[in-house]
């Protein structure tokens, strides 16, 4: 689905922050993006999310060369990539029910349409009760949920989630683990980048771990 | 047999029951209602930078359009100076020996009345000529005991001008000491004046609106900083970019056409304030002498038709502001 070939990126004419990363992310498949901080998970995430081009090396994204992506196309094939940000990034002045229903509004649909969809996946995530919240209001743990359905609305073919239990406690974190595999078996491939290792050993799965730019993976 | 107790239980039951239903029925309804609401706008409508840009678009519209006025005032009061002066000229007949001055009058009356372009030839009597030379020489002055020059008032056509070199000429053979005045030098001078004031004033709102469009410009641009995560939460959500802009656009659209109306109508305002003391104050030494300076200060309609587009362009600068910056900013995301 995503292949890294010798991929390398530097910011500037600063030094390579990525170097030679080379990798295939399969179809259903889950995996732990880890490494100390400031090792370029982030970086390497934006790359996958298509923010940024690499200086060098071949990334092929559902079968098409990024670097022939036109700007025309990256929305259309973002749609088929969910991400959940460190920071969230809810819209405060919208709702929970508006900034989970945000990818479909941005398609031009009508609201009638995913009303009901939406709805259901808001008490999936356990924000049944807490829809017509504004995000100020809303804890940790809840922002982060919602940031999930947000990303997982227009049901993407993989899922990128940076340190999404790096805001909330172990049990949080147990749970929205527990969603994110359950996403996973019902089809979508998983990426979470995380540094803590104690989430990491609550699922046997591929670990990639960057270190001073490079990436080893543990299968 | 039920006791009276038990009934009494069972009912209040069956009444909680039924109270339950109908407050569950209810918060359904409010959900739905609630669901059904009209959608929050994208971008957030109402932030102190907002509410700052359409003040500042409020208050250069109002200037803007108080320089626009002030420019056609003087543009229209500058043309009705030029015409007036040169719809009229003057053939003065100074006395010589042996010359009958009421013949001469009338002589020089038919020959330029007889000139195309002349609307009429009215020679300006002994009375009137009198009441002329009060001011200087005091009332009750014998005109025939002083060798006064007398005049005729030659009214012009201002579209079709008479031929002044043929009737000076036809004028200086027959009545010799006849001088036609076609106020030239006086029409050219004011000519002169009447551009130079419209240059400069073309020139001031010219300034004005170039200050206006950057202060908008500055404005909008201040405004759009706080929406920078807006832009790219829509980006990140795979929002296209013609879609991103759109919004921003609408929304600064409205806010700018706000902010433009709200000035451009305070201005329209003033004006008519001016031109209802101007009406009040026609008749008053006052209101005479503004209005010898400044005509009627009245805009007329192409004075308000010029406020209109003013607030057009100063709404459609906004939106236009807005979605080049939005454009910007999505290109900064994607590198």
């Amino acid at each position: 689905m995503i292949r890294f070939e010798n991929v390398g990126l530097r910011y500037g004419m600063g030094p390579e922050v990525l170097r030679d990363v080379s990798f295939h992310l399969p179809e259903r498949s889950f995996q732990f993006l880890s490494g100390p901080s400031g090792t370029g998970k982030t970086t390497l995430l934006r790359l996958l999310f298509m923010a940024l081009k690499p200086t060098r090396g071949l990334i092929t994204i559902f079968g098409k060369d990024r670097s022939r992506v036109t700007r025309q196309e990256l929305p259309l094939m973002r749609r088929r990539i969910g991400v959940v940000f460190q920071d969230f990034r809810l819209l405060d002045h919208l709702t929970t029910y508006e900034n989970v229903a945000l990818p479909l509004r941005v398609r031009g649909r009508e609201e009638a349409s995913y009303r009901a969809d939406v709805v259901e996946l808001l008490k999936w995530v356990g924000l049944g009760d807490r829809m017509h919240v504004l995000p100020p209001v809303l804890s940790g743990g809840e922002k982060q949920r919602a940031a999930i359905a947000r990303a997982l609305v227009e049901q993407p073919r993989i899922l990128l989630a940076d340190e999404p239990t790096g805001n909330v406690d172990p049990q949080l974190a147990r749970r929205l683990l527990r969603l994110l595999i359950e996403l996973n078996r019902m089809g979508t491939a998983v990426v979470i980048a995380t540094h803590d290792i104690g989430l990491m050993e609550q699922v046997d799965a591929r670990r990639m771990v960057l270190s001073g730019g490079r990436l080893t993976i543990y299968d | 047999m039920t006791s009276p107790h038990a009934k009494a239980t069972k009912q209040a039951g069956t009444l909680a029951g039924t109270a339950k239903a109908k407050l569950s029925e209810q918060v359904k309804r409010q959900a739905a209602r609630r669901l059904a609401r009209k959608q929050t706008p994208i971008v957030p409508p109402d932030s102190i930078a907002n509410r700052a840009m359409v003040l500042v678009i409020a208050i250069m519209t109002f200037l803007s359009c108080l320089t626009l006025g002030a420019v056609t005032l003087v543009r229209d009061t500058a043309a009705t100076w030029q015409t007036q002066i040169a719809r009229e000229a003057t053939i003065q007949i100074k006395p010589a020996e042996g010359l009958d001055m009421e013949e001469a009058l009338s002589r020089a009356r038919g020959i330029a009345a007889g000139h195309a372009g002349v609307r009429s030839a009215e020679i300006v009597d002994r009375q009137a000529t009198a009441r002329l030379l009060e001011p200087w020489l005091g009332a009750g002055l014998d005109i025939e005991e002083l060798p006064v020059p007398r005049l005729i008032i030659v009214a012009i056509d201002p579209v079709e001008r008479p031929d002044f070199a043929a009737m000076r000429a036809e004028l200086a053979a027959a009545v010799p000491s006849a001088v036609l005045d076609d106020h030239r030098t006086w029409v050219d001078r004011l000519v002169a004046m009447a551009r130079t004031t419209v240059t400069i004033g073309m020139a001031v709102l010219v300034l004005m609106l170039s200050a206006t469009a950057l202060t908008v410009i500055f404005a909008t641009r201040g405004a759009m900083s706080g929406n920078g995560h807006v832009i790219e939460v829509l980006h990140f959500v795979g929002a296209e970019a013609s879609f991103v802009a759109r919004e921003f656009r609408r929304h600064f659209l409205l806010a700018g056409t706000r902010g433009a109306a709200a000035g451009g109508a305070a201005a329209v305002m003033v004006f008519l304030l001016f031109s209802w003391w101007s009406s009040r104050n026609m008749a008053t030494p006052e209101g005479d002498q503004t209005a010898a300076l400044f005509g009627n200060f009245a805009i007329g309609a192409s004075g308000y038709a010029g406020v209109g587009v003013v607030v057009l362009l100063i709404a459609a600068l906004t939106a236009a502001t807005s979605h080049i910056t939005a454009i910007g900013h999505l290109k900064q995301i994607d590198t």
